[in-house]
């Protein structure tokens, strides 16, 4: 309403981008994770808490067709993701989707100079003409602040810091709508993981990218993600707005988790 | 008018599942109304229920029961998306805290209400801008992270920030707190241009003369305690 008045175009439409409806992994007898299920609507950024062991990383893997879930559905922009064949998940995974990886190491290839990383995706999807690839490479490389006298090192020669910001360029030239992050700024010293916060909040909002992010950070939730999910045992106990679920936490679990955070 | 904020029968409790799931009721039977233009004021002894009556305003703390209309839309009641929707476009909140993520500057912090709205971003810079400067933030921090700014200076960014879009309805925690004259006279003065054109205000004010001069009532949060031995 008052939007309206205000002449500002919503963000963020109604239809969901991503839907994840009873979504079960076992191991054998043992629970990986168990019947989750959510909405992701475009722009909004999903965090996902808990212990290691809690199922976020299985889940995770579920979601990006890393593994296959025994029970569920997962549809992507109307598409059912689950029933697709293998060669159209792959596209999809090269095209309209990321993954970041907690290690840099397991996103990059070690030996490709860092320009050579973020080219390589484009011509996965088919790029062809040598000096544009070169020069979307160096915009991308300046907008994960790595200077351009850079891009013909390789990712071996970078710092962590470094080495995750090109993850991130690597997965986001091809201008995906949906990016899984696996513990982005585990790892890295806090002034550099302030440094990627700030980077990933603008990415996030200047392009409108879908994220969902397992971490067990608290406080890289509270700054990055508007929805949180606090998984134990495989099962999602509890969600919500991320301030309220760490505010004002209702299950026995969260409310452990979030007064367990040492002050600084 | 219609109200923008309409609270009835509003309650509260904790409940403390690792200390025993001991259950403390902090609110019962929480009633107030603020129509367009309107500022309220909340008063009560520290510690009887004024920030998590807000808190819970802002939808930051999940309501026990009862209704908590903000702009039509049941806070108590709103999916997660519903309340991030009315944040962003209607509801603005000047806690009393600056929570920044390190490293950004200033004047990004401040412009950052308005770039989520989709406004362009040279527009939000000078709105930014031209707050910084009217609460005498001096330009040369505008470029700095406000973190490592003075108590004063970080709860001027906050107001700042809290003021870069025209929020139809706001809730103000002790605003002029710990301001000097000249910086209490802007913050007032804002907020008197803010009801001006309209907007449902909320406010803890600590401070009697700011109280006395922008509030048009004042509900005592007292009444809100439930009636039980604690």
């Amino acid at each position: 309403m008052g939007a309206v008045e205000l002449g500002i175009c919503a963000k963020g439409n109604e239809q969901p981008l991503f839907q994840v409806d009873g979504l079960t992994k076992y191991y054998g007898t043992r629970v990986g994770c168990l019947d989750v299920s959510f909405d992701l609507f475009p722009g909004e950024v999903l965090g996902i808490v808990g212990e290691s062991g809690s199922g976020k990383s299985t889940l995770l893997s579920c979601l990006a067709g890393h593994l296959r879930p025994d029970l569920g559905s997962v549809t992507y922009d109307g598409r059912d993701v689950l029933g697709m064949a293998e060669t159209e998940r792959r596209r999809l995974s090269r095209t309209e989707w990321a993954y970041v990886h907690q290690n840099p190491r397991d996103g990059l290839r070690m030996g490709v100079s860092a320009g050579g990383n973020v080219g390589e995706r484009l011509m996965a999807i088919g790029a062809r003409h040598y000096g544009t690839i070169r020069d979307t490479a160096t915009d991308w490389l300046g907008r994960v602040e790595i200077a351009a006298d850079r891009i013909d090192d390789r990712p071996s020669a970078f710092s962590g810091g470094m080495q995750q910001r090109l993850q991130i360029a690597r997965n986001l030239v091809t201008g995906p709508r949906l990016v899984f992050m696996d513990e982005p700024t585990g790892g890295l010293d806090v002034s550099v993981q302030a440094r990627l916060l700030d980077l990933l909040r603008g990415l996030v909002r200047d392009l409108g990218l879908s994220v969902i992010i397992v971490t067990h950070d608290l406080a890289v939730v509270r700054l990055l993600a508007d929805r949180l999910m606090v998984m134990k045992g495989g099962r999602v106990v509890e969600q919500g707005l991320t301030d309220q679920v760490l505010d004002d936490p209702q299950h026995a679990y969260s409310q452990l988790l979030v007064s367990s955070v040492l002050q600084v | 008018m219609t109200a923008m904020i309409e609270i009835s029968g509003l309650s509260k409790s904790f409940t403390l599942h690792n200390q025993g799931s001991a259950v403390i009721p902090v609110m019962a039977g929480a009633a107030l109304v603020v129509a367009p233009g309107e500022c309220v004021g909340l008063t009560g002894q520290s510690g009887a229920g004024k920030s998590t009556l807000m808190r819970m305003v802002y939808g930051n703390y999940l309501a026990a029961g009862g209704s908590l209309r903000v702009a039509g839309l049941d806070v108590a009641t709103a999916s997660p998306r519903q309340i991030i929707r009315l944040r962003r476009e209607t509801l603005g909140y000047v806690s009393q805290f600056l929570r920044v993520v390190p490293r950004v500057p200033t004047v990004d912090v401040v412009a950052d209400p308005l770039l989520q709205l989709g406004v362009r971003a040279d527009v939000a810079r000078t709105r930014a801008e031209s707050l910084l400067a009217r609460l005498n933030i001096p330009q040369r921090l505008w470029s700095l992270s406000p973190t490592t700014f003075s108590g004063g200076e970080q709860q001027r960014v906050n107001i700042a920030r809290g003021f870069a879009h025209p929020y139809p309805v706001l809730l103000l925690d002790e605003p002029t707190a710990s301001l000097d004259a000249v910086n209490r006279e802007v913050v007032l003065t804002l907020i008197e241009e803010a009801k001006a054109r309209g907007a449902a205000i909320l406010g803890i004010f600590h401070d009697e003369g700011a109280r006395g001069r922008v509030c048009d009532r004042l509900v005592d949060v007292t009444g809100f305690t439930p009636k039980v031995a604690a």
